[in-house]
């Protein structure tokens, strides 16, 4: 309460501030400038955001030519911290990759975009896409299985390249 | 003409007053806020329905119909159904005085472009019946058995009570030097550019400031200042009784700008010496000289209403006792200046 008289903001203010009327002019004058700025939002659904390499969006898993990347070893589904994926192994009757998943699932309600599962994958097999239009009307839809999640390699060049060149541990020499 | 042809006249001129200019003015108002505010805001607003999201408000109405009217158990049921109706009827009985052009001869017959010409008190009625409106605020916060109406109720009314005054003596000066209190007199005095703003600066300005305050626009909208009152006095209503107050605030902001269109911008008066129009054969009573009027009254209005709207978004709400001082300390004193400086230099120029 001691101090409750002095508003030294107020005591400082020169004439023509106490007076409004020019602050008031300056006002519009910001406000006016402001209208004839370009707009931060867009149309949306014409419009759209087209995002970069670095844009972290819907995981996916990378679909080569002869077949996925993943071997089914379970790290992103362990390192995931919203327990969104669930992955189960199977054997191949190939020797070169020995094991895939036989199930591959990832709830959409859960994941949180983190990226942690295409940080630990040692395969770059997962990897997070640009899609950001994720509308499910139920929540069985929502959970997607790996018919939805593989996607051709040449759709996720952009990340794979961004990946590349900002890796920040040496890749292993026997990969 | 007898008086039931005269009865004929003015109801067919109100109606055509509420369906062309109220309504309209409204969905243009509605419009234009919401597009100017997101463009000082950097976002685009709405562009959804229609082309350029022009039927916006339509939009919005057409929601507001199709919601449930909601009485809340602890409000007063006459009072709460009375407040927006009077609401709506001071704000559209504002019109009735308004000149929106001269007039014309069609044949014999001389039609003016007023709902009552020639009223010889009409700023007086135009104070006297914007002041009822504050009744329709008092009833709506009283009536809703709620603290937060009540409140910006109760603000509206020390705020209403505090700047008509203002409002009234601002006007004085231009009273004397029309030596009028007919607007139709007020407009013809402005003629060839001679408009009081010009001759009346601090009195338009304080006019302008009084009137910010009456129709409850930023920055004194502590009647329904959302993040203190929630939504003011209207914060229990629901449907188109909501919608009706949403009505008289966007009217508001199409009656405002017509008074001081009127008063202080030449009204109807085209931005041409009246010579020049003579001299190109448009004369007085023509419809094309009629057209003209209307248009530079409906430019005048349109220009006050993007400013007010401009204003909204520029400037952060007055606190009560900055709003009080404002009134009671500095624009009632200027005013009561203004009446003198108006009357020493009348005299001296005599």
């Amino acid at each position: 309460m001691a101090n409750i008289n002095t508003n030294t903001r107020a005591q400082k203010m020169t004439f023509w501030e106490r007076i409004y009327l020019p602050e008031i002019a300056k006002g519009l004058a910001a406000t006016f400038k402001q209208a004839l700025q370009p707009k931060m939002t867009r149309s949306y659904p014409e419009e759209r955001f087209e995002p970069n390499g670095s844009y972290r969006g819907r995981p996916v898993l990378v679909l080569e030519e002869s077949g996925e990347r993943c071997v089914a070893c379970g790290l992103c589904s362990r390192v995931c911290p919203a327990l969104a994926i669930e992955v189960q192994a199977a054997e191949t009757l190939t020797r070169d990759k020995e094991r895939y998943p036989e199930k591959f699932e990832i709830n959409m309600l859960r994941c949180i975009f983190c990226g942690f599962c295409e940080e630990v994958c040692p395969e770059e097999a997962i990897v997070m896409s640009k899609d950001y239009e994720m509308i499910y009307t139920n929540r069985e839809d929502a959970i997607l299985g790996k018919e939805k999640l593989l996607v051709p390699m040449a759709q996720l060049q952009d990340r794979l390249e961004y990946l590349r060149s900002h890796q920040y541990y040496e890749p292993s020499a026997t990969a | 003409m007898d008086i039931l042809m005269l009865f004929a006249i003015g109801l067919l001129k109100a109606a055509i007053v509420v369906f062309l200019v109220m309504l309209p003015g409204a969905v243009i108002a509605v419009y234009s806020e919401r597009r100017l505010a997101a463009f000082i805001q950097m976002r685009l607003g709405p562009n959804r329905v229609g082309p350029f999201g022009l039927m916006q408000a339509f939009a919005d109405v057409a929601k507001l119909i199709f919601k449930e009217d909601i009485v809340p158990a602890q409000a007063n049921r006459f009072f709460h159904t009375l407040a927006p109706l009077i609401a709506v009827t001071t704000t559209a009985a504002l019109f009735a005085v308004i000149p929106f052009a001269d007039y014309v001869m069609i044949g014999d017959t001389r039609i003016d472009f007023t709902v009552a010409p020639n009223v010889n008190l009409a700023i007086l009625y135009i104070l006297a019946v914007s002041s009822v409106a504050v009744y329709a605020m008092t009833f709506a916060g009283w009536s809703s058995g709620s603290k937060y109406p009540m409140l910006g109720s109760l603000r509206s009314a020390a705020q209403m009570i505090s700047y008509e005054l203002t409002l009234g003596s601002s006007l004085i000066g231009i009273i004397m030097m029309t030596g009028s209190f007919n607007l139709n007199d007020i407009v013809h005095a402005q003629a060839n550019l001679k408009w009081n703003i010009f001759y009346q600066p601090l009195g338009f300005l304080i006019f302008l400031v009084a009137s910010f305050a009456e129709t409850n626009r930023a920055p004194f909208d502590l009647v329904e200042a959302e993040p203190e009152l929630v939504g003011g006095y209207h914060t229990e209503y629901t449907g188109m009784k909501f919608g009706l107050f949403m009505l008289v605030e966007f009217v508001h902001i199409i009656i405002a700008p017509c008074i001081i269109a009127t008063l202080f911008l030449g009204g109807w008066q085209p931005p041409i010496p009246t010579f020049i129009l003579n001299a190109i054969g448009i004369q007085e009573g023509s419809i094309i000289m009629a057209l003209l009027q209307l248009g530079s009254f409906a430019a005048k209005v349109l220009f006050m209403m993007a400013f007010f709207i401009w204003v909204r978004w520029s400037l952060p709400r007055f606190r009560y006792d900055q709003l009080m001082n404002l009134g009671w300390k500095v624009m009632l004193p200027l005013s009561l200046i203004n009446i003198i400086i108006t009357a020493v230099v009348m005299f001296l120029l005599k």
